[in-house]
């Protein structure tokens, strides 16, 4: 249990810069959501905490203690990985007590410590089998295992719920999430699953190229993006963003609403023509054109007249729920 | 799943696998069929008449006290080569496989001895420790030891080991290398996490996990070093002094057809055939299933 500071730490490879200055402070025990897009440099910055990666410039603080020169085993963190990393060669048990066993633990210590995880994580009927006679949520769970047995004071997450199907990712997650309060442990979690985000989080940080864009609360940042590119990729269907040319305002600010905030209506602040709708049982999302082939979603209750496709409608909002961002894609 | 491709009718696939078969009736199964025919009988040197003696010929040669010193010889030679081949190209894939730039030209140069055939990989060796005008020898004097392979026996077999190893270690390499780019990166990162070091995360990940390599290697390399060393031996030592480097396959030539003895050495082809029978089955039932995941 430990804090963790990350201090404008910047990562290149070679040339190529990843990671652009990135600075964020978690509090004990908090549960911390890294979201954004494929190749945003969210592994990077994660293992750059796990000190598989070297750190170019900044630093990173685990409980007060500079890491940036320590190796992986003395930083006191465990990571689960995508794939999970099992050692494919040692059954369940070996796999959760090879850190312990290493660290010269006292035998019956490991035995009881890994019963206890396993015990937690429903593992204890698989504990002499190998890796590859568990399903996934299973060797999802046994990296789980791995990583909470040696009681690190961080746990660093990559993409740990991606290779598991709709309905496991949504089991896992709960469960993750309530492994993690019981042991107070800080938790790092990368994903690019925004409901993930949303859920999990107690703050979220939202990457873009190397860049954290926001970090804040989920509802907070979904309320209130810093940027075109957090309203944009926070909220699903994303937000519509419109020219204010469209709109017929002076300046060159555009304007977002998201989809539940927009009402079909005679009239309004724009017309624009229906393309196809998607019911989805408690709800209908609307698909429209705007005359300058701007794409717009509305999200109407499943109760109201949804148009035929090719009408012409009238498209309105409430001024305050207006979100508006400068050229270069800043809240103003 | 499986692939498997159906082909209409049996010509086909007969005139595929044919040339393969041919090929091995007419340089294994006719040539091993002659040996152990011929091991049941001793001919005259002229080839002129053959006298039936039944297993006379395994029966002597069990009992024969050089045979058996050839057994001992080629167990030494073949564990050394062996062990030396795959120790020190394990050694280079480990180091090949952490380098991230310039692992092709090093790569490269690595496989080059492959291609070197094993006479002449001999006389290579040979060159440099000719006892007279070698480098290397004329390096050791410099340092104070004599070096004389020709009237030394642990430095003739020290010196055709070097030989037979050397030319092994490329094809070793590639496997090794193979091996070790298969093994997941997360894994031995998982294993420095959980605080393993990096001799402790050789001992106890990355070995267990090239197990498989390790055996295949294992037994092709004992196959080998039995069989294809023949031309570094030949070249090198002739199997002296003293018979110190006359390892069976040696033993067969020279008492065939140096000392004119065709039924025995008939008798002995047939021994070899079996030990290396004996291998490939204890490869394929034993190990195999006994190699780690
Ligand atoms: N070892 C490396 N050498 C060079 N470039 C790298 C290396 N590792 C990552 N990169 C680059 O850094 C950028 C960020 O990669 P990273 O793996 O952190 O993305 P990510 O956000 O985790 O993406 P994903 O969601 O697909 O996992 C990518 O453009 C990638 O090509
Ligand atoms: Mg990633």
């Amino acid at each position: 249990m430990a804090t963790l500071t990350l201090d404008n730490v910047k990562k290149s490879f070679g040339k190529a810069d990843v990671i652009h200055g990135i600075s964020i402070d978690v509090a004990d025990g908090e549960f911390i959501v890294i979201v954004g897009p494929s190749g945003c440099g969210k592994s990077t910055l994660l293992r750059m905490v796990a000190g598989l990666e070297t750190v170019t410039s900044g630093d990173v603080q685990i409980g007060g203690r500079r890491v940036n020169d320590q190796e992986p085993m003395d930083r006191d963190i465990a990571m689960v990985f995508q794939n999970y990393a099992l050692y494919p060669h040692m059954s369940v048990f070996d796999n959760m007590a090879y850190g312990l066993k290493i660290a010269k633990t006292p035998r019956a210590d490991i035995e009881e410590r890994v019963a206890q995880a396993a015990r937690l994580l429903q593992l204890e009927a698989y504990l002499q089998r190998k890796p590859r006679e568990l399903s996934g949520g299973q060797r999802q769970r046994v990296a789980m295992g791995r990583a909470i047995v040696r009681k690190p004071a961080v746990f660093l997450f990559d993409e740990p719920l991606s290779n598991l199907d709709a309905k496991l990712r949504v089991q896992m997650r709960l469960e993750i999430k309530a492994l993690q309060r019981e042991l107070g442990v800080t938790a790092l979690y990368v994903t690019h699953d925004q409901v993930e985000a949303m859920t999990m989080a107690d703050r979220m940080v939202v990457m873009n190229d190397g860049i954290a864009d926001q970090v804040g609360a989920p509802l907070e940042v979904y309320a209130n993006p810093a940027t075109e590119f957090v309203a944009g990729f926070i909220g699903s269907p994303p937000t519509n963003f419109l020219s204010a040319e469209v709109l017929g305002r002076a300046g060159d600010a555009r304007i977002g609403v998201r989809p539940e905030h927009t009402r079909l209506s005679e009239g309004g602040n724009l017309t624009a023509r229906t393309v196809y709708s998607e019911a989805l049982g408690a709800e209908t999302l609307v698909h429209l054109k705007c005359a300058d082939g701007t794409q717009v979603t509305v999200r109407q209750d499943a109760a109201s007249t949804i148009p035929r496709e090719g009408a012409e409608v009238g498209l309105d909002w409430d001024t305050a729920n207006e979100m508006r961002f400068d050229s270069s894609g800043r809240r103003c | 799943m499986e692939k498997r491709v159906k082909f209409k009718g049996i010509w086909l696939p007969i005139l595929l696998v044919l040339p393969q078969i041919l090929i091995t009736a007419v340089f294994f199964f006719y040539p091993a069929g002659q040996a152990i025919w011929q091991s049941l009988f001793i001919p005259d040197p002229f080839g002129l008449s053959m006298q039936w003696v039944g297993l006379g010929n395994f029966e002597f040669l069990l009992s024969d006290r050089y045979y058996r010193a050839s057994f001992v010889t080629t167990a030494v030679f073949s564990i050394l080569v062996t062990v030396v081949s795959m120790g020190v190209a394990l050694y280079l894939a480990v180091l090949a496989d952490r380098l991230v730039r310039g692992s092709g030209t090093y790569r490269t140069l690595l496989i080059w001895p492959y291609a070197v055939a094993p006479a002449v990989a001999g006389v290579l060796w040979l060159f440099m420790f000719n006892t007279r005008v070698g480098v290397v020898t004329w390096y050791l004097g410099l340092l104070g030891y004599d070096w004389n392979h020709v009237l030394n026996e642990g430095e003739a077999m020290g010196l055709v080991v070097i030989a037979s190893a050397w030319g092994r270690i490329s094809y070793n390499f590639l496997f090794f290398l193979a091996g070790l780019q298969a093994i997941p990166r997360s894994v031995i990162e998982a294993a420095a996490i959980d605080g393993a070091h990096f001799w402790t995360r050789f001992r106890t990940i990355v070995f267990p996990l090239l197990s498989p390599t390790t055996f295949f290697l294992l037994v092709v390399n004992i196959i080998y070093s039995f069989f294809e060393t023949f031309g570094v031996i030949h070249t090198i030592t002739s199997g002296g002094p003293q018979q110190a480097t006359t390892i069976l396959v040696y033993k067969v030539y020279s008492d065939g057809f140096v000392g004119q003895d065709l039924g025995s050495s008939a008798a002995q082809s047939v021994i070899l055939l079996a030990i290396v029978s004996l291998l490939t089955v204890v490869q394929f039932k034993y190990i195999e299933r006994r190699v780690h995941y």
